[in-house]
This record gives structure tokens, C-alpha cells and sequence, in this order.
């Protein structure tokens, strides 16, 4: 059985059908690509399935399990973990109390035990301090552990979010353009990170632009168009689809 | 920063434990007493305002409720104050707590409208009940007692006030610094970011508006028997500006800059007194020249100066 199961999905803002019925199944431990022309509903796909957004109609299933509908919260302690195209860092919190917040469900929040400040709390606490530290090394942010989130640059930004959806540790992570405004090297550097954490058993979900990337990483692609989609398999079927060929390049198939 | 942030907390512990001896009258050790009170609130609508993002109007209400329930329970029913006082409490966080749910649902000005809203119920309450809170005239609150000892004079009212803060400043520091706290700061610098991590934020808005509700219920509480007389001014509007004021002149999420903003906003208008009828006048100015210059609020903008994280 897929790990994820999307079924006849919809969502209208007003007249606006911004996701149509879309249909796909995501297996696990693959890296699966969502891609289409700006405005064709990959962000919009992903705040579904996340949580963000509550489905007009259709099924999401994850691991059977219906949850469409349910709040990111929910979605986040069945190991759903995500990043955002515009960025979404604490600006008021250092580096590494981003990836800690990350392991917000792992760690203990009760609120008197925080006050008086028990030692087990604090020694659950600094241990997770020492993870996070690694996690950041593990994205290749280890000159940050110390910074302040407001002092990095945009592209250490963008692998902050990554380091904090991994101390989630989740099954499944969805990635919202994460090469987006990248330069060519980072792009190279993101693309190292995304086979890293799929090699370590996490299942990717990508929307990219950079189709470089997208057919160097992924297992399979999922072509949306005017909320719609379009075609679905690995690059190479993707690649040959007339229809994909026309969407990309405005020509009548 | 967490050493530092205890290493205030030591100089906050001195100063409180010098204090009495080098204060030249007792006029200056009821400044004092008055300050602390203040601070101790304003540490608590600090975690609301500055730590979680969120925005209240109406915590003098919960003040005077505390204020009021140390006042009326004890002249009408016979209650031991420190009853009177954890009754206050306890139905100021059960409000608090019904309250918030819907409450916070909204955001921005709407928040503020709402808990605004609230405090006047509140404050409107107290003085139309007039044959048990004594109306706008107000009422005598009967002194504390404890095991036989009374708290009448300002000296144990001083060491009361003193502990009390010490408390707050350290569980203040503590809280910021855990999985608690930064959910709540999560919550202010993204708040669909924290979402999609695990924080339920809704719960985490309610639970830090009841505790610093019940941070001014208790201080209200402590208000009344230190003073020994309540009107319902204690549970006005300006009063909830006036706490939301020295939370935004120390410093938002700084735990002591509440502590300043208490201290300077207290003894201003004492302070400004030989201005005579000018005082609101000049104590406005000195607001508006603080925030064009510092919008960030004292402390945080001294420490960014001297180069230190608060």
C-alpha cells in the first residue's frame, strides 16, 4: 500500500478551481517531484495535503488513514513535515532554536515543569540542543549554530527550514521549491542534501522549477496544469508526454 | 544567553535585597512595593504580548478581580484572606480560560477590541455591585494574616513583594528557554510554521493569557491588602494601557525590560509631580520620545547598542 494516497482531490477559492480532481499515490522511501507552470497549483496541492488549506472535496490517505481536512498539528504528530516556498523562520529566535522548535513534539511542554525548571526537562532539553547542532551540520549550516535566524543569508534560510522539518523526524517531508533563488552551487548543495535525507528513509515530496534537479532526483513526477493534472510517471515517461511538451513550451499538441 | 539571563536575575535578587536598607523613607519603600507589584504583572503580559505575539487590553480586569475578591469575600463571608486570594485566582483562570477560545480566534485589532471589551465588563461590574464592592466609592480590604503573623507594616509587605519577583523573573527565564516557551515565540515569529511543526496554537494562546491573567489576579489580590482600600480605577481601561504601556517602554519578549518599564513608568509620575497640572502632559511626551527613538523599547535597544543579546 502507497504511504500516500490522494484521491480526486479539490479545492475552489470563490470561482477559482485552483487544484481539479487530482488523483496520485506516493509510495515510500521515494523522492516524488511536483511540477507545472507557475499558477498551476503545486503550492496550493502541497497546503493541502499539509493542512494548511481544507479540502473542497476529494480523499487524502496517508498510510489509509483518512486525513483530509485535519490541521497541520495533527497532520505534524503522524510525521508529516513540510517547508515553505516564502520563507517561514522565527526571525525572533536564534538558528538553533529554529531546529528545536522543529522537535517541538518530541520534547516535553508542559508548562509548570518549564517554570520550575525540573532537571529532567532541562537535561531532555540540552540533549536536544546537542541534536539540533548536528542536524545543522547535517545541512551544512555548522557557521550558524550560533547566529541569530535574522543574521543569515537567504540561502542558509532555506536549509534552516529543511534542518527544522528533520527534527520533526518524519516519514514524509515536503519540500516547497527549495533551490528557489538559490545560485547555481547552493543548487548543487540542495540537491546533495535532498538525496542525503532521502537515502536516510524519508520520504520527499518536491515541488521545483529547477528540472535539472527535478530529473536528477526524483523516482517520479506529477505534472500539474491549470489545476490540473497532466501526466504522472518517472522523468523519462514524463519527459516524452506530448501534453507535458505543450504545457511547457505553449505549443498545440 | 541563558547565563546572562541568570546573571540578571543575581542582580535583580541584590538590589531587591539592598533596597530596604539604603531607602531614605518609607515613601520611597512604598515606591518600591508599588514598582515590584507592577513588575510582576508586567513580566506576565509580557510573555502574552511580547513573547507570544498576542495583544491584551482588559488585564486590569483580571487585576481587579483578584482585587475585589480579596476585598469581598473576606468583609462578606468571613474568608481567609489567602482563600479570598486563590478564589480570585482561580476564577480569574477559569474566565480567562472560557474566555480565550473564542477570543482568540481573532487576530490583530480584533483581538484587542475583544479583550478590551472584556476589562470594561469587568470594571462596569465592579461599580454597579455596589452593595458588595462599595460601587465607585470603593471598599476597606480587611490586613493578610498568615498563622497568627499580620502583614501590616511595609516592611513585610516589602519582602513579600520581593519574593513574589524573584519567583516571576526566574520562572519567566526558565519558561522562555523551553519547549513551552519557544512554541510560544514560534507562534509570534510564524505562526503557520509552528503549526505544521506540532504546535496546537490556539491551546498555547489560551494557556499563556490564563497565566498572565492570574499573574494580575494575584497581584490585584496583593494590591488590595497592601493597600488596604480598592475602587474600582484598579479594573479601568487606563489602567490596562498603563501595563500594556510599560511592557512597550522596557522592552517586548525582554524579560527585563518589563522589569524596567515597571520601575520608570511607576516612578514618573512621582517623578513629575512639580510639573503640577502638566504632569499627564509631560508623562505623554516622554512616552511619545521614547517610542519615535526606541520603538523596540529601552532594554532591547540598549543591549543592541552594546552589542549584547538581552
Amino acid at each position: 500500500m502507497a504511504l500516500l494516497d490522494v484521491n480526486k482531490l479539490s479545492i475552489h477559492f470563490g470561482g477559482v478551481k485552483a487544484v481539479q480532481e487530482v488523483s496520485f499515490s506516493i509510495d515510500a522511501g521515494i523522492v516524488y517531484a511536483v511540477i507545472g507552470p507557475n499558477g498551476a497549483g503545486k503550492t496550493t496541492l502541497f497546503n493541502l495535503i499539509t493542512g494548511v488549506y481544507k479540502p473542497t472535496s476529494g480523499e487524502i490517505r496517508l498510510d489509509g488513514e483518512s486525513i483530509g481536512g485535519k490541521s497541520p498539528n495533527e497532520l505534524a504528530t503522524r510525521g508529516v513535515a513540510r517547508t515553505f516556498q516564502n520563507l517561514q523562520i522565527c526571525m525572533n529566535m536564534s538558528a538553533i532554536e529554529n531546529v528545536m522548535v522543529g522537535a517541538h513534539l518530541r520534547l516535553d511542554r508542559n508548562l509548570l515543569k518549564a517554570a520550575l525548571r525540573l532537571p529532567t526537562l532541562t537535561r531532555r532539553d540540552a540533549e536536544m540542543r546537542v541534536e539540533a547542532a548536528e542536524l545543522m551540520r547535517f545541512v551544512g549550516l555548522e557557521k550558524y549554530i550560533e547566529a541569530r535566524a535574522d543574521s543569515m543569508p537567504y540561502g542558509a534560510l532555506k536549509r534552516l527550514e529543511i534542518a527544522r522539518a528533520l527534527a520533526m523526524k518524519p516519514r514524509l517531508i515536503f519540500l516547497d521549491e527549495p533551490a528557489a533563488g538559490l545560485n547555481p552551487k547552493e543548487t548543487i548543495e540542495v540537491d546533495e542534501l535532498i538525496r542525503k535525507v532521502a537515502d536516510s528513509g524519508i520520504t520527499v515530496v518536491l515541488v521545483e522549477h529547477d528540472m535539472k534537479m527535478v530529473m536528477n532526483l526524483s523516482d517520479r513526477i506529477l505534472v500539474l496544469d491549470y489545476g490540473k493534472k497532466l501526466a504522472e510517471g518517472t522523468g523519462e515517461e514524463v519527459r516524452r508526454n506530448p501534453d507535458v511538451i505543450a504545457a511547457y513550451l505553449g505549443a498545440h499538441a | 544567553m541563558q547565563k546572562r539571563a541568570y546573571f540578571g536575575l543575581y542582580i535583580v535578587i541584590a538590589v531587591l535585597a539592598v533596597l530596604p536598607l539604603v531607602v531614605p523613607n518609607s515613601f520611597y519603600l512604598d515606591l518600591a512595593i508599588r514598582m515590584a507589584i507592577n513588575a510582576v504583572i508586567v513580566l506576565g503580559l509580557n510573555l502574552l504580548i511580547g513573547f507570544a505575539g498576542q495583544i491584551s487590553l482588559g488585564h486590569a480586569g483580571f487585576l481587579g478581580i483578584g482585587a475585589y475578591a480579596s476585598a469581598v469575600l473576606p468583609t462578606h463571608f468571613g474568608w481567609h484572606p489567602l482563600l479570598a486570594m486563590g478564589a480570585g485566582a482561580a476564577v480569574t483562570g477559569l474566565l480567562a480560560a472560557v474566555l480565550a477560545r473564542p477570543i482568540f480566534k481573532l487576530k490583530g485589532q480584533y483581538l484587542a477590541m475583544a479583550t478590551l471589551g472584556l476589562g470594561i465588563i469587568i470594571n462596569i461590574a465592579i461599580r454597579n455591585e455596589a452593595a458588595w464592592t462599595g460601587g465607585p466609592d470603593g471598599m476597606p480590604v480587611p490586613t493578610m494574616g498568615l498563622m497568627g503573623f499580620e502583614l501590616a507594616s511595609d516592611k513585610h509587605w516589602y519582602w513579600v513583594v520581593a519574593l513574589m519577583l524573584s519567583v516571576s523573573v526566574w520562572a519567566s527565564i526558565n519558561l522562555i528557554d523551553s519547549p513551552f516557551g519557544r512554541a510560544l515565540r514560534a507562534l509570534h515569529g510564524s505562526e503557520v510554521a509552528s503549526q505544521v511543526v506540532g504546535v496546537d496554537v490556539v491551546r498555547y494562546k489560551v494557556a499563556i493569557f490564563v497565566m498572565s491573567a492570574v499573574f494580575a489576579s494575584l497581584m490585584g489580590s496583593v494590591t488590595a491588602h497592601y493597600v488596604g482600600f480598592v475602587t474600582p480605577n484598579l479594573a479601568d481601561f487606563f489602567h490596562s494601557i498603563e501595563l500594556v504601556t510599560m511592557v512597550v517602554i522596557g522592552g517586548m519578549a525582554s524579560v527585563y525590560g518589563s522589569l524596567i518599564g515597571a520601575v520608570l513608568l511607576t516612578a514618573l509620575p512621582q517623578a513629575l509631580a512639580t510639573f503640577e497640572g502638566w504632569e499627564t502632559v509631560a508623562f505623554g511626551v516622554i512616552l511619545m520620545v521614547c517610542m519615535i527613538f526606541m520603538p523596540k523599547g529601552l532594554v532591547p535597544t540598549l543591549a543592541a547598542k552594546f552589542g549584547k543579546g538581552d
